[in-house]
C-alpha cells in the first residue's frame, strides 16, 4: 500500500495547484466509433481505476463497493487492485459518510462516494446540499470540497416511489456543486473522470436501467469538458433537448418522427450545471421550435428552468410557446404500466413534437 | 445455559481542582509536581479571562445594533482552554462547533476573525496559513463527521503523529450526525477525541429532555470507545483527560469521548431570553461554580497571583478587546462584485455574467443587459 505524502501547503482548491491531466478540446477527443464494446458500468469503473492510478489521493467509498464488488458492480475488482484504504464498505449511513467525506476532502484526500440510489442521498442532505456546495465560499475561499457524489438516479424499474427518485430538479437548485448526467457509456467514462479531476464538488447521476447498456469506448484516457451539450441527431423542424435516459427516449422518437418527414435536432446537455444554454439557443434560432425531455416531475424543474432561459434569450425566434414532457406529477407508481406511462416516453414525446410543428 | 452478564460498563467522573478551590494532589499532582506548571496555569487564565472580556463586549456590540448575533461562551471557557493546551498547536486540527472561542484563539485564530464571523461577514472564516482550525459550524452536528473525515484523512496520509478533536454541545448528541460520527469513528479508528460540552441546555431545552440517558458519557459506550465524564469547570481535568485522549489518538489507539460537566451562564444567543425558562436558583448555584474563580483561587494558593496582577490582567482584557473590535470594525464592508468569490475554484460563465451585470444594474440576471437576448431580424 502507497502512503500518502504529507501535504506542504495548506489544502486549497484554486485550479493550478493540482496536478491536472491534459484536457483535449471536444473536437480532439478519441472517436466515438470503433469497436471496443463495453457496457456503461465498465466504462464508470475504467474512468475511477484511471483516475485512483493516476492520483493516489482519489478513493472510493460507500455500501458494498469493496468487498461485494457494489451493489451493481460498478466497483467490480476494485478492491483487489486498490486495497481496503482506498475502496471503502461504509456502515450503512449516507449522512456519515458523505460528511466524512467532506472533512477528508477538506484535509487533501479526493472522495469518490458512492450512494446505492440517488434516492437514499436524502438522508445526508446537510452534508451534500448544506456543507460541500458552501465549504469554499463560507470560508472565504480557503476550503473547497473535490468530491464526486455518484449513485443510480431515476426510475430503476418497479422500485416503488421512496426508491425512485429523480434527484435532479431538487439539487439543481442549490449553488456551488456541478451535476453530470451522462446518458452512454462514452460519455459516462469522459465526464467521470472530468468529474473527478474537478475541484468543486460534482453531482454524478447515473442509471440503473443504463448499466448494462453496451457502445463503443476508446480505451485511451479523455476528458469531457462541462456545459458542452452534444448533438445527437441534425434536424430543423423542432429542438428535442434531455439528458441522461430520457435522452435515448428522444432519438427513439426523433426516428419516428422522421419516417413522417419531421426531422428534429436531439441535444443531450451531459451536464446541467453548468448547463450549455448557447447550444441550445444556437438549434432554436434554426428550428424556431423547442420541446424539454425531463424524467422529474415538472413543478420548478430543470425542464422549468431551461425553457425560462429560452424565453429570455430568444422569445423573437420561437413560433411556438416551448413544450416540456416530464414525468407525470404523483410519486413513482410501482405497477409497471403505470411506471411506464408516469416516465417521458417515446410516445409522449412524439406527440409533443407533434404539436408544436404542425401548429 | 443460565443468564450471564455480556456487558457491564462504569463510566468515571474526574475531578481535580473543585468550585471551592480544593486541588486533588493524588490526581492532579502525581509525584508532587502539578500536571499543569504555574506559567500554564496564568497562560490559560488568562486566555479564560480575554474570552470572557471578549464575549461581554460582543454582547454589548450585539446589543447596539452593530452585530447580528452572538452566542456567549461564559461559564465553558475551562472546556475550551483545558482540550486545546492538551492538543498540539499548528499540529492537530480543532474541528469546533461555536461556543469554544478560547480554543480556536489558543490554535492561532485571530481574535478578530470571531467578530468578523459574527458581524456577518464570511471573512471571518477565512483561516489564515497555518492555522488549524476550521470555520465555525452552526448547522448542529455536522462538522463532527468532517472531524472523523479528516482524521481518516491523516490514517491514510500516515500522518501519525497528528490528532483532530471536534468540539459539540449535549444537544448535538441526539442528532444522526453525532451517532454516523462516533460509528465511523470507531469502526476505522481514527485519531478523534469528541468533546461534548455539556452545558445543560439545547437553548430552552433542559438535558433531562434532550436524553434519558444519566450521563453524555455513556453514548459512547455503544461505540466501544474509552468515556469519560470531567467537571467541565476544572481546567485540570479538562487537560488531563484530553491529553490522555490524544495520546491514545496518536498512539493508533482510535477515537474517545470526553463530557465537560459545565453550565451556559449566558443566554443561547443574543436572540434568546433564557429567563423565560430557567430557574434563577439554578443559575445562581452555577455562578458560583465559574472556572475564572476557581482558577484564580488555585492561583492565588500558589502565591503567583494577586490583585495587583489581577488588575494588570483586567487592563490587558481591555485593551486587547477594544483593538480586536477596532480590528474587526477597520475592514471595508464586501462589495457585491464579491458574492460571486469563492462559489467555485473558477468562476462559470454564468456567474461572470451576473457579476458583470450587477455592477450596473441590481438584476443581475438578465440577458438583455447582458447583450444576451437574441433580436430575430425578420418580421
Amino acid at each position: 500500500m502507497t502512503t500518502l505524502s504529507p501535504i506542504e501547503t495548506k489544502i486549497h482548491p484554486a485550479l493550478g495547484e493540482w496536478e491536472l491531466p491534459t484536457f483535449l478540446p471536444e473536437d480532439q477527443l478519441p472517436s466515438r466509433e470503433g469497436d471496443r464494446v463495453i457496457q456503461f458500468r465498465e466504462a464508470l469503473r475504467e474512468a475511477m481505476s484511471e483516475e485512483m492510478r493516476r492520483d493516489k489521493r482519489v478513493m472510493l467509498m460507500g455500501e458494498e463497493v469493496a468487498q461485494y464488488n457494489g451493489a451493481y458492480k460498478i466497483s467490480q475488482g476494485m478492491l483487489d487492485e486498490f486495497g481496503p484504504k482506498r475502496v471503502i464498505d461504509t456502515p450503512i449511513s449516507e449522512n456519515g459518510f458523505a460528511g466524512m467525506a467532506i472533512g477528508a476532502a477538506m484535509y487533501g484526500l479526493r472522495p469518490i462516494v458512492e450512494f446505492m440510489s440517488w434516492s437514499f442521498s436524502l438522508v445526508a442532505a446537510d452534508p451534500i446540499l448544506n456543507n460541500a456546495p458552501k465549504m469554499l465560499y463560507m470560508s472565504g475561499g480557503q476550503w473547497g470540497c473535490p468530491i464526486v457524489f455518484r449513485g443510480n438516479d431515476g426510475a430503476g424499474g418497479q422500485l416503488g416511489s421512496t426508491h425512485s427518485w429523480c434527484v435532479e430538479g431538487l439539487f439543481a437548485n442549490v449553488p456551488g456543486m456541478k451535476m453530470v448526467i451522462p446518458s452512454n457509456p462514452y460519455d459516462a467514462k469522459g465526464l467521470l473522470k472530468t468529474a473527478i479531476t474537478d475541484p468543486d464538488p460534482v453531482f454524478f447521476l447515473e442509471s440503473e436501467r443504463m448499466l448494462g447498456d453496451k457502445a463503443h469506448v476508446p480505451d485511451e484516457e479523455y476528458y469531457i469538458p462541462f456545459g458542452r451539450a452534444r448533438l445527437a441527431r441534425a434536424g430543423d423542424a423542432c429542438t428535442l433537448l434531455s439528458w441522461g435516459r430520457p435522452v435515448h427516449f428522444c432519438m427513439e422518437a426523433a426516428e419516428a418522427l422522421a419516417a413522417d418527414g419531421i426531422e428534429v435536432d436531439v441535444l443531450d446537455m451531459r451536464t446541467i450545471r453548468p448547463l450549455d444554454i448557447d447550444s441550445v439557443i444556437e438549434s432554436v434560432k434554426k428550428t424556431s421550435r423547442v420541446v424539454v425531455v425531463d424524467q422529474s416531475w415538472p413543478f420548478a424543474s430543470i425542464a422549468s428552468e431551461v425553457i425560462t432561459q429560452i424565453v429570455e434569450r430568444a422569445f423573437d425566434f420561437l413560433d411556438h410557446q416551448p413544450k416540456r414532457v416530464n414525468t407525470v406529477d404523483v410519486p413513482t407508481p410501482y405497477n409497471k404500466h403505470l411506471e411506464h406511462a408516469y416516465l417521458p416516453n417515446a410516445d409522449r414525446i412524439a406527440e409533443a413534437v407533434r404539436s408544436v410543428v404542425n401548429a | 445455559m443460565p443468564v450471564t452478564t455480556a456487558y457491564e460498563a462504569k463510566i468515571e467522573h474526574i475531578s481535580i481542582l473543585d468550585e471551592h478551590g480544593k486541588f486533588d494532589k493524588a490526581l492532579g499532582a502525581p509525584g508532587g509536581k502539578p500536571i499543569l506548571s504555574d506559567e500554564e496555569v496564568i497562560h490559560l487564565y488568562e486566555q479564560m479571562s480575554i474570552c470572557r472580556k471578549l464575549d461581554e463586549t460582543a454582547y454589548k456590540l450585539q446589543r447596539s445594533g452593530r452585530m447580528g448575533t452572538y452566542p456567549q461562551n461564559k461559564g465553558q471557557e475551562a472546556n475550551a482552554v483545558g482540550s486545546a493546551l492538551a492538543m498540539k498547536k499548528g499540529n492537530d486540527w480543532v474541528v469546533p462547533c461555536y461556543r469554544e472561542n478560547a480554543a480556536m484563539f489558543m490554535h492561532g485564530l485571530p481574535y478578530h476573525m470571531i467578530l468578523l464571523h459574527w458581524m456577518g461577514d464570511e471573512r471571518g472564516n477565512q483561516i489564515p496559513e497555518g492555522v488549524n482550525v476550521t470555520p465555525l459550524s452552526v448547522p448542529i452536528g455536522t462538522h463532527m463527521m468532517h472531524a472523523t473525515g479528516i482524521a481518516w484523512a491523516f490514517k491514510l496520509r500516515g500522518e501519525k503523529d497528528r490528532a483532530a478533536i471536534t468540539y459539540f454541545g449535549d444537544g448535538a448528541t441526539s442528532e444522526g450526525d453525532f451517532h454516523g460520527a462516533m460509528n465511523f469513528a470507531s469502526t476505522l479508528k481514527v485519531p478523534v477525541v469528541f468533546y461534548c460540552q455539556n452545558n445543560q441546555w439545547a437553548i430552552s431545552v433542559p438535558r433531562s429532555q434532550q436524553m434519558a440517558s444519566k450521563t453524555v458519557a455513556q453514548k459512547a459506550l455503544a461505540y466501544e470507545m474509552p468515556t469519560v465524564r470531567v467537571d467541565g469547570n476544572d481546567i485540570f481535568a479538562t487537560y488531563l483527560a484530553t491529553k490522555q485522549a490524544r495520546e491514545r489518538a496518536v498512539a493508533g489507539e482510535g477515537p474517545s469521548f470526553i463530557e465537560g460537566v459545565t453550565y451556559r451562564l449566558a443566554d443561547h444567543t443574543t436572540a434568546d431570553d433564557a429567563k423565560r425558562y430557567r430557574d434563577p436558583a439554578e443559575v445562581e448555584a452555577w455562578l458560583g461554580r465559574d472556572p475564572l474563580i476557581r482558577t484564580r483561587m488555585y492561583l492565588e494558593m500558589r502565591k503567583v497571583w494577586d490583585d495587583k496582577t489581577q488588575a494588570k490582567l483586567d487592563e490587558r482584557a481591555a485593551t486587547i478587546t477594544s483593538e480586536i473590535v477596532a480590528a474587526a470594525d477597520g475592514i471595508d464592508a464586501p462589495t457585491t462584485d464579491q458574492f460571486f468569490d469563492h462559489m467555485f475554484a473558477e468562476i462559470p460563465g454564468d456567474l461572470r455574467r451576473q457579476r458583470d451585470t450587477m455592477r450596473t444594474s441590481s438584476i443581475g440576471q438578465n440577458p438583455e443587459q447582458a447583450g444576451l437576448r437574441a433580436q430575430a431580424e425578420r418580421v
